[in-house]
C-alpha cells in the first residue's frame, strides 16, 4: 500500500509543480501580450499626439480677424474732377480714406506717435480692399459705407487669445493702450472672426495675415503634374520590360540590384544630383517646378517599377498562356490583357508613391525651391515653392501668426495625402480581384 | 448589297474627316503650346504616315485581310514611326549640337586675330574665363542687345591687355560670323529632318506588301524603347555616383579627405576676404556623424521596442480584425512627411522635454537631440514593426505548431521558437528601418561633439540643407562640402542596405 501511495504522491507533488509553473508560464505570455498592445497603444497614442497638436496649433489660421471701418468714401477725396476714371480712382488716396476712419473711431487719440500706433490696428491690405470695392462699384463714391477690413497680425493673435493679456506690457507685443481699443471695438461690435480666404488665394507673404499658401499648391501641383508624366510612363515601360520581356542576363540583373538600390537612397541624395546635373550642367532655372519634378521623377521612379511589378506579377500567367495560345505576339499579350488587368495594381502603387513625392521637401530645398515667391507660378519654368517647403519656410519664420500658419499648411498637406491615399485604397477595393 | 458597301463608304470617309479633323486640332494645340514648328510638320507626317499605310495595306489586301502578314494597322505603324523617329532624333541631335559647334567655329583662332586686329597686348593670352565673356558679347551683338564693353570701362576678367576699340570693332565682326552660323544651322535643323522624312516615308512605303512583317517590326521599336526606360535608373545611378562623386574630389582637392572624415571642429563659414581671420573654415565632419548617430540611436531605441513588441502582439496574439485596423493606423506615421516630424520635434516636443528638464533640474537645450530621436523614432516605428512582422511570419508553420505541440505556451513558442528563427530578419528590419532615420531634418544647427542626448547635436541632413539654401558661390568649400556629406549619407544607406540583405541572406534558416 505505502508502495501504491508514494508514486500516487509524488505525482500529486509534480501535478503541483506543474501547475505553479504553469500559472508563472501564463503570466509571463500575459506580461508579453500586455507589452504588446502597450506597444501598438503608445505608436497610437503618439499618432493620435501628432495630429492633435497640429489640428490644435492650426485650426485658428482658417479664422481671420476683421475690423469694420466706418469708411466716409467722400468725392472730394477719391474723385474730384468726378471723372469716375479707373486710371484717376486707381490714384486716390485710399489708405488716407481709411486712416480717416481710424481717427474717427478714436477721436481722443491725437499723439503723432499714437496715431501711428492706431492705424496700425489694420493690415496693410484694408486700403487695397476699400479701393477694390470702390472700382468695382464707383457709385458708391460720395456715400459712407461700413467696411470690414482685415485687422493687423498683432490684432488678430491677440483676438485669438494667443497675446496672454496677463503679461506685464512691456513682454507683450501689443500695449496696454491697442488693448484697450481692441476691448472697445469689441463693444462696439466693431471686431469679428471671419474665415480666412486669404490661406487659400494668397502666396507667400512677409505678413502673416495676408500669407497663403495657394502659390505653394500651384508649385506642388506642376511638379506633381511633371512627375506624373515622366515617371508614371517611364516606370511602367521599365516594370513591364522587367518583367514580361528581359531575357535572364548580366545586363537584367544590373537594372534589377540598381532600383532596389535606388528605392534606399536618401531623398536629399537626389536633390544632390538634380543641382548638379539639372542646374549646374544642363542650366535649367534654379527654383522651376520644372526642376523639381524632374528631380522628384527620379526620386519615385523605383517606387513606380516597383509596385508596377508586383502589379504584373499578380496576373496569372494562365492569361498569357492563353493569349498566346491564340496566336497573340507578346507585345499583344501585354498590351491588351495584363496591361489592362494590372491596371488597377499600377495606379494603387503609383498614386501612393506620388503622395509620397507630395510631402518631400529635402530635394526641393537643394534646387532652390526655398526662394521666396510672392506671384502665383504661371507654369512648371516659372520661380515657385511647394507644399512641403512652405512649411519649412514658416516654420523658420519667429513671428507668432506663422507658427499656426505652418500648422494650417500641414494640415492643407496632410489633406492632400489624406486623398491621395483614400483614393489609392478606393480603386484597391473597387478593382481588386482574387485569380 | 451596293447600298451597304456604299454606306461602309461613307462611314469611313466620316471617319476619316473625324480623324483629320481631330488631328489638326491636335497640331494647332502643339503650335499653340510652343513646340517648335518643326516638330509639328513631323508629328503630322507620321500622323498621315500612319493613314497612309494602312490604307495601302488595305489596299493591298483588296478585301481579303487573311493574306496580309500583319494587319493594316501594323503597317500604319510601321510607317509613322519610320517617318517620325529617325527624323526627331536628328533634329534633337542637331539641336543640342549647334549651340557648340557655333561657339566652336565662332571663337576658332580668337587669340591670333585679337593680336592681329591689336585688340589685345602682343604677349598676352586670352584666359577661358575672358573667352567666355568674349563669347556672351558676340552673342549679346548678334541679338541687338548692348554690350557690357562699351558701358564698362574696364572689365575684370578681360584683365588690362586689352584694347576697347578694336575689341568691340571684332565683337561685331565675330557676331556676324555668329549670325551667319546660327542661320545656317537654323537652316539644318529645319531641312535635314524634313528631308530624312521624305526619305524615309518614300523608302518604308515601297517596303509594305501582303507578306511583309510589319507587326514583328513595329514590335521591335516597342521594346526598344521599353530597354530605354529600363535603363534610365542605370543612369540615375551613374548620375548619383559620378556628379556627387566628382564634386566630392573636388571638395578634397580643397579640403583633405582625413581632415573632413577625421577633424573635430565643424564650421564651414568661408570668408569673404582671403585674409580674414579663420578665412578657410573648419570641415571637420565627425561632430555630424556623431550628432547623426546619437539622434538614429535614440531614434532606435523607441522604435525598436515599440516596433518589435507591436509585431509580435499583431502577428500572433491579435485577432484578425485587430489587426486588420491597427496596422494600416500605425502605418500612417510612415505617410506622414518628415517635415511635419520636424515641426512636431521644434513646437512640441522639444519645448516639452525642455520644460520637464526644467522640472527636474536638468539643463536641456532648446532642439535637443533627445527630441529629435525621439521624434524620428515614432516615424519609423511602422518600419520596424512591419519588417519584423514579415520576418515572424516568415518562419514556418510547421515549427510554430511542433512547439506548441510539445506544450509550449504562444508566448514561449514567440520567444523561443519564432524570435530565434526570425532574427536574421528582424536584425535586417532594424538596419533598414536605421537607413531612414538617418535623413533626419528635425535637429538643430550647432555642430557640438557630444554624446549628451539633452545637449542640442547637429546631423548630416540638416547641414547640407544649411550649406545649400543660403548664398552659395558655386565653387566654394563649402558648397562643395554639401556634396561630401551627401556622398558620405549615400554610401552609409547603401551600406546599411547591402549588410541588412546579407545578413538576410547568410543567417536565414533554410527549412526545405
Amino acid at each position: 500500500m505505502t508502495d501504491a501511495t508514494t508514486p500516487e504522491g509524488r505525482r500529486r507533488v509534480s501535478v503541483q509543480g506543474v501547475d505553479l509553473g504553469l500559472a508563472r508560464r501564463y503570466a509571463k505570455e500575459r506580461r508579453l501580450k500586455w507589452l504588446g498592445i502597450a506597444a501598438i497603444a503608445v505608436a497610437l497614442g503618439l499618432l493620435a499626439l501628432l495630429i492633435a497638436d497640429v489640428v490644435l496649433k492650426g485650426y485658428t489660421a482658417f479664422w481671420t480677424t476683421e475690423v469694420r471701418l466706418t469708411v466716409d468714401l467722400a468725392e472730394a477725396e477719391l474723385d474730384p474732377d468726378g471723372t469716375r476714371l479707373r486710371a484717376d480712382l486707381e490714384d486716390a488716396n485710399f489708405r488716407g480714406l481709411v486712416n480717416d476712419a481710424l481717427y474717427a473711431m478714436f477721436p481722443a487719440v491725437e499723439d503723432r506717435l499714437e496715431r501711428r500706433r492706431l492705424r496700425g490696428l489694420v493690415s496693410g491690405q484694408a486700403a487695397r480692399d476699400v479701393q477694390r470695392m470702390v472700382l468695382n462699384d464707383p457709385s458708391l463714391i460720395g456715400t459712407t459705407r461700413d467696411v470690414w477690413v482685415l485687422a493687423d497680425t498683432d490684432i488678430d493673435q491677440l483676438w485669438k487669445g494667443n497675446i496672454d493679456r496677463d503679461l506685464p506690457e512691456n513682454r507683450r507685443r501689443v500695449n496696454d493702450q491697442v488693448v484697450g481699443w481692441v476691448d472697445q471695438l469689441a463693444a462696439e461690435d466693431r471686431i469679428r472672426s471671419a474665415f480666412a480666404w486669404n490661406l487659400f488665394t494668397n502666396a507667400d507673404s512677409r505678413d502673416p495675415q495676408l500669407a497663403g499658401v495657394w502659390g505653394a499648391i500651384v508649385g506642388s501641383f506642376w511638379i506633381i503634374v511633371v512627375t506624373t508624366a515622366l515617371a508614371v510612363p517611364i516606370g511602367v515601360a521599365s516594370a513591364v520590360y522587367l518583367e514580361e520581356f528581359a531575357p535572364k542576363t548580366r545586363w537584367t540583373d544590373l537594372i534589377e540590384v540598381n532600383i532596389n538600390n535606388l528605392a534606399a537612397v536618401p531623398s536629399i541624395v537626389f536633390g544632390l544630383l538634380g543641382l548638379a546635373v539639372f542646374i549646374n550642367t544642363m542650366g535649367l532655372p534654379r527654383s522651376a517646378p520644372i526642376v523639381g519634378g524632374l528631380t522628384i521623377t527620379l526620386m519615385t521612379l523605383p517606387t513606380v517599377v516597383v509596385a508596377t511589378r508586383a502589379a504584373l506579377r499578380a496576373v496569372p500567367p494562365s492569361i498569357r498562356w492563353g493569349a498566346l495560345g491564340v496566336g497573340a505576339s507578346r507585345v499583344q499579350v501585354v498590351s491588351h490583357h495584363v496591361l489592362p488587368l494590372a491596371l488597377p495594381g499600377i495606379l494603387t502603387g503609383t498614386i501612393i508613391g506620388l503622395a509620397q513625392a507630395l510631402g518631400e521637401t529635402a530635394p526641393l530645398l537643394m534646387i532652390g525651391m526655398i526662394a521666396f515667391v510672392v506671384d502665383i507660378p504661371d507654369g512648371p519654368m516659372s520661380a515657385s515653392t511647394a507644399l512641403p517647403v512652405q512649411v519649412y519656410l514658416w516654420a523658420s519664420s519667429p513671428e507668432r501668426g506663422f507658427t499656426e500658419k505652418t500648422a494650417a499648411a500641414i494640415l492643407i498637406l496632410l489633406g492632400f495625402l489624406i486623398v491621395m491615399n483614400a483614393l489609392a485604397i478606393y480603386l484597391r477595393r473597387r478593382f481588386e480581384r482574387n485569380w | 448589297m451596293s447600298t451597304l458597301a456604299g454606306k461602309a463608304q461613307l462611314a469611313t470617309s466620316t471617319g476619316a474627316a473625324i480623324t483629320v479633323f481631330v488631328l489638326l486640332l491636335a497640331l494647332a494645340a502643339m503650335v499653340w503650346a510652343g513646340v517648335p514648328l518643326v516638330l509639328v510638320v513631323l508629328a503630322g507626317l507620321g500622323a498621315s504616315g500612319f493613314v497612309v499605310g494602312r490604307a495601302r495595306a488595305q489596299a493591298l489586301a483588296d478585301g481579303r485581310p487573311r493574306v496580309l502578314h500583319s494587319l493594316p494597322h501594323f503597317h500604319g505603324w510601321y510607317l509613322a514611326l519610320m517617318v517620325f523617329l529617325p527624323a526627331f532624333f536628328v533634329w534633337v541631335a542637331l539641336s543640342i549640337a549647334q549651340d557648340p559647334v557655333t561657339r566652336t567655329l565662332v571663337l576658332n583662332g580668337l587669340e591670333e586675330r585679337l593680336h592681329g586686329a591689336g585688340a589685345l597686348a602682343p604677349s598676352a593670352t586670352f584666359s577661358p574665363q575672358a573667352t567666355n565673356f568674349y563669347y556672351d558679347e558676340v552673342q549679346r551683338a548678334a541679338h541687338g542687345e548692348s554690350l557690357v564693353v562699351e558701358r564698362v570701362e574696364r572689365v575684370g576678367v578681360l584683365g588690362d591687355a586689352v584694347d576697347r576699340g578694336p575689341l568691340i570693332r571684332q565683337i561685331r565682326e565675330d557676331a556676324g560670323r555668329y549670325e551667319r552660323l546660327w542661320f545656317i544651322g537654323d537652316g539644318l535643323r529645319l531641312v535635314l529632318p524634313l528631308a530624312l522624312a521624305g526619305f524615309a516615308f518614300s523608302f518604308a512605303a515601297r517596303r509594305l506588301a501582303t507578306d511583309f512583317r510589319a507587326r514583328n517590326r513595329v514590335e521591335q521599336w516597342v521594346v526598344y524603347a521599353l530597354i530605354a526606360a529600363a535603363t534610365i535608373s542605370i543612369l540615375t545611378t551613374l548620375g548619383i555616383v559620378f556628379a556627387v562623386l566628382f564634386e566630392t574630389l573636388r571638395f578634397f582637392g580643397k579640403v583633405p579627405a582625413t581632415e573632413f572624415l577625421f577633424g573635430l571642429q565643424w564650421s564651414p563659414q568661408t570668408a569673404l576676404r582671403a585674409d580674414q581671420v579663420a578665412a578657410s573654415g573648419a570641415f571637420g565632419a565627425v561632430p555630424l556623424f556623431v550628432g547623426t548617430i546619437l539622434i538614429s540611436l535614440i531614434a532606435m531605441l523607441v522604435a525598436g521596442p515599440i516596433g518589435l513588441f507591436s509585431a509580435i502582439f499583431l502577428s500572433e496574439f491579435a485577432s484578425s480584425r485587430f489587426r486588420s485596423w491597427a496596422k494600416p493606423l500605425m502605418e500612417i506615421l510612415a505617410g506622414v512627411p518628415t517635415i511635419v516630424y520636424g515641426f512636431f520635434a521644434a513646437f512640441t516636443v522639444a519645448p516639452f522635454i525642455r520644460d520637464l528638464g526644467d522640472l527636474v533640474g536638468l539643463d536641456v537645450a532648446a532642439k535637443s537631440a533627445l527630441a529629435a530621436g525621439v521624434v524620428m523614432g515614432t516615424m519609423i516605428i511602422p518600419f520596424v514593426s512591419s519588417l519584423a512582422d514579415d520576418a515572424i511570419s516568415a518562419v514556418p508553420r510547421s515549427l510554430r505548431n511542433a512547439s506548441l505541440g510539445l506544450g509550449a505556451t504562444r508566448g514561449e513558442t514567440m520567444t523561443q521558437v519564432l524570435l530565434p528563427a526570425a532574427l536574421p530578419g528582424v536584425i535586417a528590419g532594424f538596419l533598414l528601418a536605421v537607413s531612414r532615420a538617418i535623413v533626419v531634418m528635425a535637429a538643430g544647427l550647432a555642430a557640438n561633439l557630444t554624446v549628451n542626448p539633452l545637449q542640442a547635436v547637429t546631423t548630416v541632413t540638416v547641414q547640407i540643407v544649411t550649406l545649400l539654401t543660403g548664398d552659395q558661390e558655386f565653387d566654394s568649400a563649402k558648397t562643395l562640402s554639401a556634396f561630401a556629406l551627401g556622398f558620405v549619407l549615400f554610401v552609409a544607406t547603401l551600406l546599411l542596405n547591402v549588410l541588412a540583405l546579407y545578413i538576410m541572406q547568410k543567417y536565414r534558416e533554410k527549412y526545405d
